[in-house]
């Protein structure tokens, strides 16, 4: 096991360098000049454009700028966001709790639909209860996310006036005021995991199903209910959980148009917003850490897999 | 190959195609797919008016006999403009999947028949972008290339791309394991020539279940990216571009976005239906029936 | 069925809360940003949206009243000694925000840091001073290195804003993240793209004009959302709505609408000198620029997209600002000469075009009109929708034909023309040089007399806008303020910037 995690961590950290290197030469590929945005109207005087590019370094070579933004990130400094300066990991921290919230959220709306939606529609199969559950998780994922967001923003906020239609409120400030802020958010962005956990959940359900202990425990006339519940389902969360991990992280990364249609001020509105500004530091701090986060997420869970599945301990 | 499929004495893909045709839900997937891409198609000939003529007199009017899905911001028609967007969405998502493919499984075969090294290069490549949220990555991509509807479907392909890397790597070294492909190999044939041979039939049955699936995200992909402006250019009509506009008038005139969005809704749901069809049927271990 | 639980569970929510959120506040106003402000320096700050912010931190030398006059703000009173030399006498009895007093040497340190700090955009529009002497604890003098006719009203904007030199000199290039002026409000805090907090400062020196304790700036970039957010009572005021948005906000009797036309222009820049994107008949051939304006039709254009609500234009001023020709009209749309014209130059009709258009809906619906019109004279109008970054630097390279660009303007004319026409002009993207127009524009400058100055100005726009064609005016946009009709005393200045001052909520 410890040595299974060493050579899972050899393979993060290749990973994270080249991701930074991708990322850092996406960068110099994307058209736009970040001084000229920065130099704004006296963006005609090639002095202020030398000062600015001096002063952000942007005037070094590129592999002078990689090295030292890899310095200073490996001394725990992200930089400094070139629009507001601000200093990278204050920005990162400061919208964590928020992306965590709303990721949090929108992960309980998914589990709670998506795992009774997918025995159900298991047990059930290709009857019509079958169909019509299968329908409606295929509408989470069919719907395109800025457009349920913003026919939830007009029936709640603009026409019944229930729910505040954009902004956030941070959760240890005002509880129900976060909770209505999030919850729209957390509701488009849940349909999308509720069908994927239903479809895993269903899928590994009829994989259970037909499993011989199943067809045992049938057998022996225990209750449909029973072989169900304590057979079938347990085996068949295993998948779902690791599945749920994974989901989980990508909640934290990328939740790009839903933040940006109700203005969560999350991660994916940060690095949203950094990419068309061509806040170059805050574009490299904001995918680092969402990356970090998931390979973090992955790694557990694979070992959440093979905490519940020891036969792959061997493997 | 399933136990089932031998006893039953029937080729896998008549049974395949057997199982997908007794598949309700997937069948009528299939039907909607088959008209939008025949609309799509057939566009020019069936639209009710020409999708960029324009008229000032007759700017967002509410749906009608004349206009059924009404006019827009610029008095084009909106049922023709959907018609023609499907041109846009059905391409986009077709053609970067196919280049996803394209790009993602040759380099897969590699990483799994290529050798240590470079299986350690290319899987770690992979999944560094993996771990960039998809639509980050295809907005940086579409920014880079500039915004235009082909650029967006290069930028949705490349961002597809490491899925069907994974996919095609691990068909390959399950398949490298197995007797007959140690028997090529001892006999001395090329590793591309295992991977083309050998391996690529195995992995069709998967590959066609994921490009299924990763159509009804491209085509979601590029309505986000033309709704933030990368992808297809005005005049023309995309589904996506078609929301964007639609956003400054969604309440005095909702027609506008409820009818693009419920075609981008209607297609991605029938890939996702078709795409649950055929790994179904598929599917060796799922033996009901 | 699931769907159906769920949104129930969701109307419960926000039933209950609609039932906590009764209570109306009187305190604290919520204003709805269109984008999220820059730095909150004044020397280094760049955004329109930023200023909206300063209106409430910090005060400035002087400020601009309704009929765009010069009013005293921080400074009492100023008198011009000779033409170059400027006597300013301060306010007594000031104080910044961490206590200390506001004097002479602090406005001095403040212009002498807008002045010489590195990376500063205030640089350009102060840079005619040449030295300043504190006469007295509450006079200065500033002496400037030619004459000005411009000079006072950049005091009226952040070059005359004024800050805490204690807290300047600590904080350095960080004083943005907590600044420290002599307005009605103080900072509280901020959290990027979320929110801008600030508070009464109550030794304010104009203290009873304020009658709000708390101001939040919410950058909120969606226009429906923000409407959304106003409407459902979220916000008290939003910076702008859009102008299709105005009937909606008009029957609503919860809300008031307070219109006022901006300093600024909506135009087309043409590449006429920079690089090869310049050598094409558009480029090179005024007539061809003739044609195409003459294609266009900007009442229609006005009409189809902003409800007819901006108003059409052929200059760079509006005609609330002293130096508008009234006499200088836009030309009726007219198809036949524009295809004469065409003729005439040579061109083989229908003539590509490529016109780069910022990436916003609405500015793209302009571009599908003007597209559209341009048609029936013979331009085959290709539209390159870019995003704001690429576009900037696609400008300033020459990397366009045409390009569709906004300004939201300055007080006094030069700042709407100089720098766009004027041969050596930063924002002179095409490259446009004629010797007798930049004659004009620096003899402008300096000429104290303002009918003498408009003149001058009308001179040129016949030379500039008339015979060479290098730029297309479209139209004043509005700045449209929607409130909640529980607020009450706001002043819609046309330089957009919400005041503060007077503004109180029932």
């Amino acid at each position: 096991m410890w040595l299974w995690l060493l050579r899972r961590l050899g393979q993060v950290i290749p990973t994270l360098l080249i991701l930074s290197v991708l990322v850092f030469g996406l960068q110099q590929l994307m058209p736009g000049d970040p001084a000229l945005i920065l130099a704004g109207e006296e963006r005609g005087d090639a002095q202020v454009l030398a000062q600015i590019r001096a002063e952000l370094m942007l005037d070094r070579p590129l592999a002078e700028q990689y090295l030292h933004w890899l310095w200073r990130v490996l001394h725990g400094d992200f930089g400094f966001s070139w629009r507001i300066r601000m200093p990278v990991g204050e920005l990162i921290l400061t919208k964590l709790p928020v992306t965590f919230q709303l990721a949090a959220m929108s992960f309980i709306i998914g589990v709670v639909i998506g795992v009774p939606c997918g025995v159900l529609s298991a047990v059930w199969r290709d009857r019509p209860a079958d169909w019509a559950i299968n329908g409606v998780a295929l509408f989470g994922i069919s719907m395109p996310n800025f457009w349920l967001g913003i026919m939830m923003i007009l029936l709640f906020s603009v026409q019944l006036g229930w729910l505040p239609p954009s902004g956030y409120v941070p959760l240890w400030e005002d509880p129900l005021m976060s909770l209505e802020t999030t919850i729209m958010p957390a509701f488009v962005l849940g349909t999308g995991v509720a069908s994927v956990l239903m479809r895993h959940t269903r899928a590994a359900m009829l994989g259970a199903l037909s499993q011989d202990y199943v067809r045992t425990a049938r057998a022996k006339g225990l209750s449909e209910t029973l072989v169900v519940g304590k057979h079938a389902l347990r085996n068949a969360l295993i998948p779902v959980v690791t599945l749920g991990t994974i989901e989980f992280g990508r909640l934290l990364a990328g939740a790009v148009l839903t933040e940006q249609i109700f203005s969560i001020p999350g991660f994916g509105k940060l690095v949203v917003d950094a990419v068309f500004n061509r806040d170059y530091p805050v574009v490299q701090g904001v995918v680092m850490a969402t990356a970090l986060i998931f390979v973090t997420l992955s790694l557990i869970a694979d070992m959440l897999y093979m905490a519940i599945n020891p036969r792959l301990r061997t493997a | 190959m399933s136990v089932a499929a031998i006893e039953s004495g029937e080729s896998p893909g008549r049974r395949a195609l057997r199982r997908f045709a007794q598949h309700k839900l997937a069948m009528f997937g299939l039907v909607i797919v088959v008209i939008f891409v025949a609309a799509a198609a057939l566009a020019p000939w069936i639209a009710p008016f020409d999708p960029l003529e324009t008229s000032w007199s007759r700017l967002r009017q509410p749906p009608s006999w004349a206009h059924p899905f009404g006019t827009d911001e610029n008095g084009r028609d909106v049922l023709s403009r959907v018609l023609h967007g499907a041109r846009a969405s059905m391409m986009a998502g077709v053609i970067a999947v196919g280049g996803a493919v394209v790009i993602g499984v040759p380099i897969g075969l590699l990483a799994g028949l290529g050798g240590k090294w470079m299986d350690m290069v290319i899987s770690r490549v992979a999944d560094a972008m993996l771990s960039i949220p998809f639509l980050i990555l295809a907005i940086a991509l579409a920014a880079f290339l500039g915004p235009a509807l082909e650029n967006a479907m290069l930028a949705i392909a490349i961002s597809a791309s490491p899925i069907f890397v994974r996919l095609a790597r691990g068909m390959a070294l399950d398949a490298r394991n197995t007797d007959w492909v140690e028997a090529a190999r001892a006999m001395g044939n090329p590793p591309w020539r295992i991977g083309l041979v050998h391996v690529l039939p195995n992995i069709l049955p998967p590959l066609l279940v994921q490009a299924t699936l990763a159509i009804a995200e491209a085509i979601i992909a590029e309505a986000s990216l033309s709704f933030l402006g990368l992808g297809q250019q005005p005049p023309n009509p995309s589904w996506g571009s078609m929301l964007n506009s639609a956003q400054r008038f969604i309440e005095s005139a909702p027609w506008l976005a409820i009818f693009p969005g419920l075609a981008i809704f209607l297609v991605v749901l029938a890939f996702n239906l078709v795409g649950d069809g055929l790994r179904d049927a598929l599917d060796p271990r799922s033996q009901k029936r | 069925m699931i769907r159906r639980i769920l949104l129930t569970a969701c109307a419960a929510i926000g039933l209950s809360a609609g039932i906590a959120q009764a209570q109306p506040n009187t305190q604290n106003l919520r204003i709805g940003l269109r984008e999220d402000p820059d730095i909150l320096d004044p020397t280094l700050a760049r955004t329109f949206v930023g200023r909206i912010v300063f209106a409430s931190l910090c005060d400035k030398l002087f400020d601009i009243n309704e009929r765009l006059e010069i009013v005293p703000q921080l400074a009492t009173s100023y008198s011009w000694e000779d033409p170059r030399t400027l006597l300013i006498t301060l306010r007594e009895g000031v104080r910044f925000h961490d206590g200390d007093v506001m004097d002479a040497e602090a406005v001095r340190y403040s212009l002498n840091r807008h002045l010489t700090m590195q990376g500063s955009f205030r640089r350009s529009e102060i840079n005619t001073m040449e030295s300043m002497e504190v006469v007295s604890p509450l006079q200065l003098r500033i002496r400037l290195s030619a004459p000005s006719a411009p000079f006072l009203s950049q005091l009226t904007d952040r070059a005359g804003m004024v800050v805490s030199p204690r807290a300047a000199e600590a904080a350095g290039r960080n004083f943005g993240n907590r600044p420290v002026c002599a307005g009605p409000f103080r900072f509280v805090e901020r959290v990027a793209q979320d929110r801008i907090v600030v508070e009464r400062f109550p030794e304010y020196w104009n203290a009873g004009a304020i009658h709000v304790n708390r101001i939040t700036y919410l950058p909120i970039p969606d226009s429906t959302v923000r409407l959304a957010n106003l409407q459902s009572g979220a916000l008290e005021m939003v910076q702008t709505i859009d102008p299709d948005d105005v009937p909606a906000v008009r029957r609503n009797n919860r809300l008031r609408i307070s219109i006022s036309d901006e300093l600024g222009y909506q135009g087309i820049t043409i590449n006429t000198g920079n690089g090869a994107r310049a050598q094409t008949p558009m480029g090179q051939n005024p007539r061809v620029r003739e044609a195409f304006e003459l294609a266009i039709d900007r009442d229609a254009v006005n009409r189809v997209v902003y409800e007819g609500m901006f108003a059409p234009t052929a200059q760079p001023v509006p005609p609330a600002n002293p130096m508008h020709i009234r006499d200088f009209r836009p030309e009726a749309r007219n198809v036949e000469r524009a295809r004469a014209l065409l003729r005439e130059a040579g061109v083989t009709t229908p003539l590509r075009v490529e016109m780069t258009v910022p990436n916003n809906p609405d500015l793209r619906q302009v571009g599908e009109v003007i597209q559209a019109m341009v048609r029936e004279a013979g331009f085959e109008l290709r539209l390159n929708a870019t995003e704001f970054a690429t576009s900037l630097q696609a400008a300033t390279r020459g990397e366009f034909e045409l390009y569709l660009v906004a300004w939201s303007g300055r007080v006094d004319m030069d700042g709407n023309f100089w720098a766009f026409t004027h041969s050596r002009g930063a924002q002179n993207d095409g490259r446009y040089a004629n010797p007798e127009v930049d004659r004009l524009l620096d003899a402008a400058r300096i000429e104290p007399n303002a009918d003498a100055r408009r003149a001058l100005y009308a001179q040129a726009y016949q030379i500039a806008f008339r015979q060479d064609r290098h730029r297309i005016y479209l139209w004043h946009r509005k700045n449209i303020v929607a409130h909640t009709a529980r607020l009450s005393g706001f002043v819609n200045v046309a330089d957009g910037l919400i005041r503060p001052q007077g503004i109180r909520l029932q």
